[in-house]
């Protein structure tokens, strides 16, 4: 909402108070001033001239040679660019020493050999929008009416020496929707009284009621409709100031009916709507739903296909307006109206909030019915723009107001006790504190032992319970002198254990050298199913705002993807990047999906670089490996988790590995399938997804100090040739098995599948450590045990010492 | 025979000064207190002196001895010491030269901000509470007070995937949960961070998808004046000492009253700048008392319990503490931003 503070001093006495002083205050108190935009950006000189003479300029045909009375000196000679330009017009001139917006300085100069004196505005040349400048000099300059003084300030007669507020209305204030609403916000902020406009309506013989018979079938969608025939109305252009007010209010006037109409709704915050009478093709005004189907061209020349959802407003047979939404170009006000059908009604918010929705049409009268207007404002405001139609289009109001009302206004009544209202501020407020405040928003209020009666005016339809009071009491006290305190009570808060862990796994993996990323949970349809862990059917958004973005993730590997391409298609070809997010599994159309959390990571390029000491790694499996059994060792999981050699759609079938923990399938890691990374454009690119909640599920065993061996261990190296095909991992285990209860280390030092070796086998060497905590171990005791270990490898692995 | 010695000992010691190696030295010592040395030679005619000199001429000779070992022995340490610089100086090595990295990634900027904010409120009693990004319409607006057809449903144009099931608009459906959860009994302290979800076009100041974290108190006696309180605690540590807090009335349907809280302009000091659009205030979040309506819904009497809720967003936050021109760089993830939020403020 605009408020022009020039406008607003009609209805409050602003006296002391500057535009930027009451936008703060306004602010301060609930409603949000984004900013006060002072209209004149900086124009100086600028009059109405007189055009005395217009010709043409002698070597440009699209310019005119005129001679310009400016109120003072001799007339003199300007050039002007406009189309429209005439002898006998009030014209805005810019003198010569005038500065129009952007500081622009007008200086004396020659057109195409002719000498022009200063230049004749438009409006858009003084600042105004395109698209709120009157249709008819939109393309050239504006012409004032012919009462304008020669030599006056132009800036002045258009308004533009004011400020305008901009209001920022949360959807709880419709009040202020309209300057009445503003102002009785602004006077109980300033403590000061509200005046309010005149409507003097001269009697007539005729009745309105001989002219038009209203009938409402839709009462709840319309419970009030009341209709005022005007007329002989004179079409054309209505007063300047009020032109100049509704432009200021960003409304484009188009002629003295309809500006009125729109003036209105600006001051009371009602919308109207006038219709040619003549047009309306019967002396019948029918509210009702519109039958599917039925059409509607509406004023912005669209054609609409109404439903039953929509209410119209009928001339008995054909629909003649959207009710609350927009009028019909059949029954359109235009120059040749002389009787004006005058609506003012009271539609139901949701039913206009559908329609406008359903046609993409949202208009200033659409907006305030759907937030709701005052009721007991809607015939006020109809009387209002009759006598403004009389007063300044010339126009016969005839007698009284055709009307179906079945509206029930009740004003709300809230009681509450001071008590309650200092218990939720903590506050120590008196009785007659709380009475003033009320008695500045011109609220009744009815005091009894501790309790407050508030009747909240009409006007304020987001008043309704205890709160509400304790709402205006806030805010007009001030929150800035409201005390501060803490909750009382001795809460001690701290991390879930998962959440915990979940910061365990973040850091580690930072440590590692990943990065953290965010990115987003829509995909496309067939990222979505990539790389998942489980594959349930994919999650799709109702109306997605791009295919790109209407599907809920299944694996975070793809967005994963997508932040390589990214750094690698700008030179960082070596990333280690990680995200923790939630996938999405679904469980039918009709209820809530699964939200697994799940940890993914890629990792491509140089992991090592170090390059002058001739140090360059690239990422390899192991890398990855190396990074994930360290986190399942600080999650103290190692002993639980299993990599088991897997086929992965989207990844190497040799180098991929999926991960087990318990025995149960959590994640997999390893390279990206070469044709994916070519498809993409990346280079070789490992990566690995798991089940953070399943992971994390998991607990460690309990914490307990081991003691530290006195005794020195012995140290047997073995060199075993087995199968290519057998795993480390098999070897491992029949080691660790067989070698209990002494051996406390295994590990593969060396690896070699050279062509030194026999057709089809290879050489794993191990590292074996044996120790006992009670005692020195001898050297017959360790080889009993060790030959026991080499036996069943040869017997359940066919490895036999390398010779 | 006296002049001999002393002769022989003025000739070795000079030969000591002159060697420049141990070997040199070594050389020295057996050529002059060898057993074939001079020395050696000239004691053996001691045997034609007199029983008189015999033992001046010994005493004499031992001296000669001890003279030359000792300056031996001081050359000896001079030049292993010399050789042990030597040594040292050709291992010099360039100390500009670069390290071998250790690798270290980081939190996202989010990530930084929202574990700030957590470990905040977990130091005032808060635990954190989460709960689903798809959500029922129930959960997401009508528990909350926002019944179909609300007007204020409009001001978060939302994700449906059915009529009942959306993605969230924001983490307040966490407070309604965790509230029907406690079964209408107190005290409640949560704070909520989680993605949410908007039609929005990404551009330089929407995404269609951000972070929030709400934080919501429970509790008999829960005071507008605890809100302002606590709020003014959060946006000092998070902020600096040195910032001023100001509440302005707002409207949420959820809340009632309702608040929105400005944070005085770091930038210009509050004087006005682009920042703050020239009001030297800053907007950070929202606020306000739980409405009775969600109170109830949630099966608390509004009579006895009160609550406040507020709600942030980090992306925001994080545009402003680090001076962040874009939202998307948070979901684009190009590792030149992500690196620069390694280091210690």
């Amino acid at each position: 909402m605009f408020v022009s503070y020039k406008w607003l001093q009609e209805y409050v006495d602003l006296t002391g108070v500057t535009a930027d002083e009451l936008a703060e205050k306004i602010t301060k108190s609930g409603i949000e001033v984004e900013g006060v935009e002072i209209l004149n950006k900086g124009i100086k000189g600028v009059v109405v001239g007189h055009v005395l003479e217009r010709e043409q300029h002698p070597n440009a045909d699209k310019l005119s040679k005129c001679l310009v009375d400016l109120g003072e000196g001799e007339p003199v000679q300007i050039i002007c660019g406009a189309p429209n330009v005439a002898k006998g017009q009030k014209v805005a001139v810019a003198k010569v020493g005038a500065v129009l917006p952007g500081n622009f300085k007008i200086k004396k100069a020659k057109l195409r050999g002719e000498e022009s004196n200063g230049m004749i505005c438009s409006l858009q040349e003084l600042g105004i929008e395109g698209k709120i400048v009157p249709k008819e000099y939109s393309e050239g300059i504006f012409v004032f009416p012919q009462e304008a003084e020669v030599g006056a300030d132009a800036i002045a007669l258009l308004g533009r020496d004011d400020q305008v507020l901009e209001l920022s209305l949360t959807p709880n204030r419709a009040d202020c929707l309209s300057m009445l609403g503003v102002a009785y916000e602004v006077a109980a902020i300033l403590g000061r009284d509200v005046l309010l406009p005149e409507s003097n309506l001269e009697p007539t013989a005729e009745k309105a009621a001989d002219y038009v018979k209203v009938t409402v079938e839709a009462h709840e969608d319309n419970p009030l409709y009341a209709a005022k025939i005007i007329k002989n109305v004179k079409i054309g252009p209505s007063p300047l100031w009020l032109q100049a007010r509704l432009m200021n209010a960003g409304i484009r006037p188009h002629n003295n009916v309809v500006d009125i109409t729109n003036y209105i709704l600006l001051e009371y915050g009602q919308p109207l709507h006038a219709f040619d009478y003549d047009r309306l093709g019967s002396k019948e005004i029918l509210v009702r739903r519109a039958h599917d189907g039925e059409k509607l061209v509406t004023l912005d020349d669209m054609e609409r296909t109404l439903t039953s959802d929509h209410l119209v407003i009928t001339n008995g047979t054909e629909p003649v307006a959207l009710a609350g939404v927009m009028g019909g170009a059949n029954s359109e006000v235009t120059s040749d109206t002389t009787t004006v059908l005058l609506e003012a009604a009271y539609f139901n918010g949701q039913t206009v909030r559908k329609a406008s929705k359903d046609h993409g049409l949202r208009s200033e009268a659409s907006a305030r019915f759907e937030k709701g207007v005052d009721p007991n404002r809607v015939q006020l405001a109809g009387e209002r723009a009759a006598y403004l139609m009389a007063k300044f289009a010339g126009g016969e109001v005839l007698e009284g107001t055709v009307m179906v009302n079945t509206l029930k206004v009740e004003p709300a009544v809230v009681s509450i006790t001071l008590e309650k209202i200092n218990r939720v501020l903590g506050t120590g407020l008196e009785m007659s504190q709380v009475k003033d405040i009320f008695d500045r928003l011109q609220f009744e209020a009815a005091i009894e032992g501790d309790t407050i009666t508030v009747t909240a005016p009409t006007r304020r339809g987001d008043i309704k319970i205890e709160e509400d009071l304790i709402e205006e009491v806030a805010r007009l006290y001030g929150y800035d002198n409201i005390p501060k305190t803490l909750p009382v009570g001795t809460a001690s808060g701290k991390l879930s254990a998962y959440q915990k862990k979940r910061r365990d796994v973040r850091n580690f993996l930072e440590g590692a050298g990943l990065y953290q990323t965010f990115t987003y949970s829509l995909t496309s349809e067939e990222k979505a199913a990539q790389f998942a862990l489980e594959t349930r059917e994919a999650i799709r958004l109702a109306m997605p705002m791009s295919e790109d973005r209407s599907v809920l993730r299944l694996s975070i590997i793809p967005q994963l993807l997508e932040v390589v391409k990214y750094n690698s298609a700008r030179q960082n070809d070596s990333l280690a990047v990680y995200e923790t997010g939630n996938v999405f599994l679904s469980n039918g159309k009709e209820v809530l999906p699964d939200e697994e959390e799940h940890v993914a990571a890629a990792i491509t390029g140089l992991w090592h670089n170090h390059s002058w000491q001739g140090e360059k790694k690239p990422v390899d499996f192991f890398v990855l490996k190396g990074i994930l059994e360290g986190m399942f060792e600080k999650l103290g999981l190692n002993d639980r988790i299993e990599f088991v050699q897997a086929q992965v759609e989207g990844m190497h079938p040799g180098r991929t590995a999926e991960i087990r923990l318990n025995g149960t399938k959590i994640g997999f890691a390893g390279q990206v399938h070469p044709n994916v990374q070519k498809d993409l454009d990346i280079k070789d690119t490992y990566v690995f997804e798991l089940s953070l909640k399943a992971l994390l599920a998991e607990n460690a065993e309990p914490l307990f100090y081991e003691p530290i061996p006195r005794f020195p261990s012995i140290t047997r190296d073995i060199a075993l040739v087995v199968n290519k095909e057998t795993v480390s991992g098999t070897l491992k285990e029949i080691i660790v098995t067989e070698g209990a209860p002494f051996l406390k280390e295994a590990h593969v030092f060396d690896l070699y599948e050279g062509d030194k070796m026999e057709e089809g086998k290879k050489s794993i060497a191990f590292s074996l450590k044996y120790v006992d905590t009670e005692r020195t171990l001898t050297d017959e005791e360790v080889t009993k045990v060790h030959e026991k270990v080499l036996a069943a490898l040869e017997e359940k692995a066919g490895a036999v010492l390398r010779g | 025979m006296q002049e001999r010695l002393k002769e022989l000992q003025a000739e070795a010691i000079q030969k000591i000064e002159q060697s420049s190696s141990l070997k040199e030295l070594n050389d020295i010592r057996v050529a002059y207190l060898g057993k074939k040395g001079p020395i050696t030679e000239v004691l053996r005619g001691m045997g034609k002196l007199s029983a008189e000199e015999r033992p001046i001429m010994g005493a004499l000779a031992n001296e000669v001895r001890e003279a030359i070992a000792s300056r031996l022995e001081t050359k000896q340490a001079e030049l292993e010491a010399a050789a042990v610089q030597a040594k040292l100086a050709s291992e010099t090595i360039d100390v500009t030269l670069p390290g071998r990295p250790v690798k270290a990634g980081n939190h996202h900027p989010l990530t930084r901000i929202i574990e700030e904010i957590e470990d905040l409120f977990i130091g005032m009693g808060y635990e954190i509470a989460e709960g689903p990004e798809v959500e029922q319409d129930y959960y997401n607006f009508e528990a909350l007070n926002l019944p179909k057809g609300h007007p204020a449903r409009d001001m978060q144009d939302s994700f449906y995937i059915t009529e009942e099931i959306l993605l969230r608009t924001h983490t307040s459906p966490v407070q309604a949960r965790t509230m029907e959860k406690h079964q209408g009994k107190g005290p409640i302290k949560i704070i909520c961070p989680g993605k949410v979800y908007r039609r929005d076009n990404d551009d330089a100041t929407h995404s269609h998808q951000f972070m929030q974290i709400e934080g919501l108190v429970v509790g008999e006696n829960i005071r507008m004046s605890d809100l302002k309180g606590t709020l003014e605690i959060f946006a000092k540590k998070m902020f600096g000492e040195d910032r001023e807090i100001r509440l302005r009335p707002s409207f949420f349907p959820f809340t009632e009253p309702s608040v929105e809280m400005d944070i005085s302009c770091k930038i210009c000091g509050g004087h006005g700048c682009s920042v703050c659009k020239q009001t030297g205030w800053i907007e950070i979040l929202g606020a306000g008392m739980v409405h009775p309506n969600v109170l109830e819904m949630a099966g608390y009497d509004s009579k006895k319990y009160t609550g406040f809720a507020f709600g942030m967003g980090p992306e925001r936050i994080a545009m402003l503490k680090y001076g962040i021109d874009d939202i998307r760089h948070f979901y684009t993830d190009d590792i030149r931003f992500l690196m620069q939020f390694a280091k210690h403020e």
